[in-house]
């Protein structure tokens, strides 16, 4: 990865920071702690992995994205925004009435939403109904899916897992944003979904565990992802709930709160900062 | 009535798919390993690259059936529909009818003529769930002719169609040769102007019946086949409803939120007119032969008849 492709990525994901905390502040309500953890790996994939047209977002052979962990759809929007889909504006109207950006993924009304989503489960169960798709129709498109670590929870994840890992679909990638953090707390004091590679690895999958926040790591996985025949692969991704801004780093509580106006202001002012950083030295 | 041939209507969901495999290049038959009951196992014979089994996870395999929609295909996906709409409900729901995709869910072994399995796989409540979806097609064929119809209007019709089979071998009464099938179109099976009788599925042979035995006490019966449960055919309900003046649901199926409930709403906003459901009066069924359950719940033509009285007698 060169420093210029290094730097363009992080002043994306910087972007994809600032688009969800102002939607979730103007919406005074959503989930700003998931979306923070989740924007380096949106990053990558909308400016460097995925094969995709903002100028036609229903194209045929495009690679394709479910967020299954859809309450983080302001991290979604303000990439599929930055990526030139709509404008970054929009992000000012995420749950307003009037507004096409609901709160959670809606393919009806929002371009370059592939599925909706938000019923935890749900996503990678139709993502697998999609790469499916593929195969029946001999398309090389890739499925890409976005899971929460709390969200492999529900029954239906492993259902998915059987089905993908059973049917080989080496055309599905699975991510695990694993911040280790759900509503009512640690994971592991909720009801524990660990050991998480390991279940994977169970269901016939390739696992590869990376720091969510490294986009070396990041390409390296994504690469062994596409390199895979004949399985699918899941990335456990390590991420740091609330990243980038440091009130709300590791903590479950900003997982579905809103920003009050200072901590707004706070907010928007670190990752300013972070993007003059990123503009002056990459 | 030794000369009646009987074939369950999901004999026809299967043989539908199977005859449907080679034209049909979009299609997709989804099974939750009942694919020897639901009979899409006769697709699986004729086109096992387009059959996908998703074993004993119908949730999961609501969620397929939605992606699989997204990218241009046309998947069925089968189960009973005590585990279709019952168990998948909010995959349903969120998968399929949220985003309105193109996903038939074909749900056989539906009403307690299910029979000796009992209570838990007698789905009485489908109707009513699917009901409440928006944009949700729900289509209740009363024989295998109507039924394998169904199956290739709903192929052809754009949007999530739920399709409603029972298990038991039914009289073939229709000839749909003759007669297109067309959704949401209601088929009025006699006429008569004293009372209505608006039945679904399988009782629907019961409510010709029962107005032969009307017929015979001097009161002329309208029979209405209600195949398509939603979007109701209003128009035809409201005839019957203005002209008859009395109307008796049949269904196999509660009382609550199917056929009876959908009619009872139409009638009371436009046309009111007393309206008797025949149906699962709110409990559970039972294990047993399908034959005698029908009798035991009042799914004959004696009951549906007697009921039309009641109704004729609340006649203003």
């Amino acid at each position: 990865m060169t420093r210029e492709e290094k730097k363009a990525l992080s002043i994306f994901a910087a972007r994809v920071r600032m688009g969800a905390i102002e939607g979730v502040y103007h919406a005074k309500s959503g989930h700003p702690g998931g979306s923070l953890s989740i924007a380096d790996l949106l990053a990558y994939l909308y400016t460097q992995e995925m094969r995709i047209d903002p100028k036609d977002p229903k194209k045929e052979d495009r690679d394709r994205f479910v967020l299954s962990k859809g309450h983080c759809a302001p991290a979604y929007y303000a990439a599929l925004a930055n990526r030139g889909f709509f404008p970054v504006e929009a992000m000012a109207t995420l749950r307003q009435v009037g507004s096409f950006l609901q709160g959670h993924p809606d393919m009806k009304g929002i371009p370059g939403v592939d599925m909706s989503s938000g019923s935890l489960g749900q996503g990678i169960s139709a993502a697998c109904g999609i790469a499916k798709a593929g195969k029946l129709t001999g398309k090389d498109y890739r499925v890409y899916t976005i899971l929460g670590d709390g969200e492999l929870e529900e029954g239906q994840v492993w259902e998915a897992a059987m089905f993908a890992g059973f049917q080989k679909l080496d055309n599905l990638c699975v991510i695990v944003d694993n911040n280790g953090l759900q509503i009512d707390g640690d994971i592991d004091t909720v009801c524990s979904p660990n050991p998480i590679d390991k279940k994977f690895e169970a269901f016939g999958f390739q696992v590869l565990t990376i720091d969510a926040h490294d986009f070396e790591a990041i390409e390296a996985a994504f690469a062994l992802a596409r390199a895979a025949k004949g399985r699918p692969t899941a990335i456990i991704a390590r991420s740091v709930k609330g990243k980038g801004v440091s009130f709300m780093e590791n903590q479950a509580g900003w997982h579905g709160t809103a920003p009050n106006e200072e901590q707004y202001r706070a907010a928007m002012g670190e990752l300013e900062e972070t993007l003059a950083r990123c503009e002056r030295e990459g | 009535m030794a000369d009646v041939i009987k074939k369950a209507t999901r004999e026809g969901y299967g043989e539908a798919l199977a005859e449907m495999a080679a034209e049909c290049s979009r299609l997709v038959v989804l099974d939750a390993d009942l694919s020897k009951s639901t009979k899409t196992g006769s697709f699986l014979k004729v086109c096992p690259e387009r059959f996908i089994n998703c074993g004993i996870a119908e949730g999961n395999m609501m969620s397929i059936a939605a992606g699989l929609a997204t990218a241009g295909l046309v998947p069925f996906a089968s189960s009973f529909a005590m585990f279709a709409a019952g168990r998948a409900f909010e995959q349903v729901r969120n998968s399929i009818g949220y985003p309105h995709l193109n996903v038939k869910i074909g749900a056989t072994h539906a009403g307690i003529s299910v029979g000796e399995d009992g209570a838990t796989h007698q789905c009485n409540e489908d109707i009513a769930l699917m009901r409440t979806i928006p944009g949700m097609t729900i289509i209740n064929p009363a024989d295998f002719l109507e039924a394998k119809a169904a199956v290739r209007a709903a192929y052809d019709y754009e949007g999530p169609v739920y399709l409603r089979f029972g298990r038991l071998a039914v009289p073939i009464f229709s000839d749909k040769a003759d007669a297109p099938f067309q959704i949401g179109k209601g088929v009025t099976l006699r006429k008569g102007g004293d009372v209505t009788i608006a039945a679904t599925g399988l009782p629907v042979p019961f409510a010709l019946e029962a107005a032969e035995l009307l017929a015979k006490e001097g009161i002329q019966a309208r029979v209405l086949n209600i195949h398509t449960v939603k979007p109701l055919d209003e128009e035809l309900i409201l005839a019957a409803a203005a002209e008859t003046g009395a109307i008796v649901t049949a269904e196999e199926h509660s009382i609550i939120g199917g056929l009876g409930a959908a009619v009872c709403e139409t009638v009371c906003a436009a046309c009111p007119v007393p309206v008797v459901r025949v149906g699962v009066n709110d409990v559970y069924g039972v294990s047993g032969p399908a034959p005698e359950l029908l009798k035991i719940y009042g799914l004959t033509a004696e009951n549906i008849a007697q009921k039309a009285k009641e109704a004729l007698a609340l006649k203003k």
